[in-house]
């Protein structure tokens, strides 16, 4: 039985990710059971994590310190694989610019950044922010989720901040809006994607599945 | 490399079941709106929106069963408006597995609900749905106002301001929808999208009056809309998703194909 674990701190929408892992369980024909939950001792009892996130970060790490959120993560980022998806991704840096300025876990270094307010394109082309919608992603490293999805696939995203990494070797994936920006970082178990998996169709779902699969090695 | 512009089938639905008409040969039950949802997404929808048209509370329960069942098969974005007035409702429609909502009447009686809403689930689950239609002016200028209960009722709101109280408040998409255009065939109120898109940051979704896939096109080319709405060009099978997309490939514009 392959156990995950969807970190529940009371952010939004998890049940569509918790959905797309049973169908994608489902479909590798293994048992897959999938605990939407706060509950440490699951967590901990889980075989993966995932810890997702939307929303503003000041109420996110709110209630990733109420719930000791931080301390779950990190004691399972040593032992078991983790995917980090969207906020939960940017959780995981240092500090963000959201909401005047907000300390964030600081697994990762580096610093989540506003869009702007005049982002453009290369061909001077004004850009909307949020960005959202289906950007085409650069795998720039190979990585065990990347199996079986085509480079330069494109995945649904949503925010209006972005992480600017510090260390460039654990960035295994791009894509470019207005500037180019970390789509995924990978470090030891755990790898973070700013799009969202769950609502990317065949290539989102195809990365979950190789998600079942990993063992937490490159 | 660069974002592409969304094409975004539009189910309608009454008591759980899809209106206006879907007719596709080839579907068990076309009026479930879960086997159109999925039909479209395999056509390569980029987006789903579901719009509850249900008048009773009583069915809105049956709404929320159709959303969850959408939302455990389609593995796209998935946004639910009709009768969103209150957090509790948002909240419920998240936790059946919808990724945005859409505000449209409840926006014009209460504003702040836009930002109360904004404030607990963010600005990426908050669409405001917006109804204009054109109104004359006293300098000949294009003006437009917005229009609630399927555009029968006016209320003296200026579009272009309406919209950027909404994104003031913390809208982070709007579905804006020509109620002059709108079932008419003849495309897209351009002007209005264009003036509307420029007018915010916040992306916006064209919507009201598609006939055919030209009209999908000027959408994004002239009326610079981020992602185009359309019913029942796709529902009566006129064309298919994968058929627009490669249209608007054609023209030059950005798709996820």
């Amino acid at each position: 039985m392959n156990k995950v674990a969807v970190i529940d701190y009371g952010m939004g929408n998890l049940h569509s990710v918790a959905k797309a892992v049973e169908h994608v369980g489902y479909e590798l024909g293994e048992g897959t059971e999938v605990h939407v939950t706060p509950d440490p001792k699951i967590i901990a009892a889980a075989d993966r994590v995932i810890f997702p996130g939307v929303g503003a970060i000041r109420d996110c790490m709110a209630e990733i310190k109420r719930l000791n959120v931080g301390h779950i993560v990190g004691e399972a980022m040593k032992t078991k694989p983790v995917l980090a998806i969207c906020v939960g991704m940017q959780a995981l840096m240092q500090h963000s610019e959201e909401n005047d300025g907000v300390n964030c876990l600081g697994f990762m270094k580096g610093q989540v950044k506003y869009f702007g307010d005049n982002l453009i394109d290369k061909n001077s082309q004004r850009l909307k922010v949020p960005h959202m919608g289906w950007n085409e992603v650069k795998q720039t490293q190979q990585h065990s989720l990347w199996r079986d999805v085509p480079d330069n696939s494109r995945f649904y995203f949503v925010h209006s901040y972005y992480v600017k990494a510090d260390d460039s070797e654990k960035i295994t994936g791009t894509t470019n809006y207005g500037t180019e920006i970390v789509a995924t970082l990978a470090a030891d178990n755990i790898f973070a994607t700013q799009f969202h998996p769950e609502k990317s169709q065949t290539v989102g779902l195809t990365m979950l599945r190789n998600f079942l699969q990993w063992d937490g090695q490159n | 490399m660069a974002l592409a512009k969304r094409i975004i089938p539009c189910l309608d639905c009454d008591k759980g079941r899809v209106v206006k008409g879907v007719k596709f040969v080839d579907i068990r039950d076309a009026g479930d709106p879960v086997e159109v949802a999925k039909r479209y997404c395999e056509e390569g929808a980029d987006e789903i929106t579901f719009l509850d048209i249900t008048a009773s509370h009583e069915d809105r329960a049956t709404t929320v069963d159709t959303v969850r069942a959408i939302a455990g098969q389609v593995f796209i974005p998935l946004t639910v408006g009709g009768g969103i007035r209150k957090l509790e409702d948002i909240r419920t429609m998240l936790n059946a597995g919808a990724d945005k909502v859409a505000i449209n009447t409840a926006a014009v009686s209460n504003p702040e609900f836009v930002r109360e809403a904004a404030a607990r689930f963010g600005s990426q689950c908050t669409v405001v749905a917006v109804d204009a239609k054109q109104v004359s002016s006293k300098d000949d200028s294009l003006k437009w106002e917005i229009f609630t209960h399927g555009g029968r009722n006016s209320t003296g709101l200026d579009a272009i301001d309406w919209v950027k109280r909404m994104v003031d408040c913390g809208a982070g998409e709007i579905l804006l929808t020509s109620m002059d255009r709108d079932g008419t065939k003849i495309g897209f109120d351009l002007a209005l999208n264009k003036t509307v898109s420029q007018a915010v940051q916040v992306p916006i979704i064209a919507s009201g009056g598609v006939g055919n896939l030209e009209h999908l096109a000027e959408g994004v080319l002239v009326g610079e809309a981020d992602a185009v709405l359309a019913a029942s060009i796709f529902h009566f099978g006129e064309y298919s998703i994968a058929e627009a997309k490669k249209y608007m490939a054609s023209k030059g514009i950005e798709i996820r194909l």
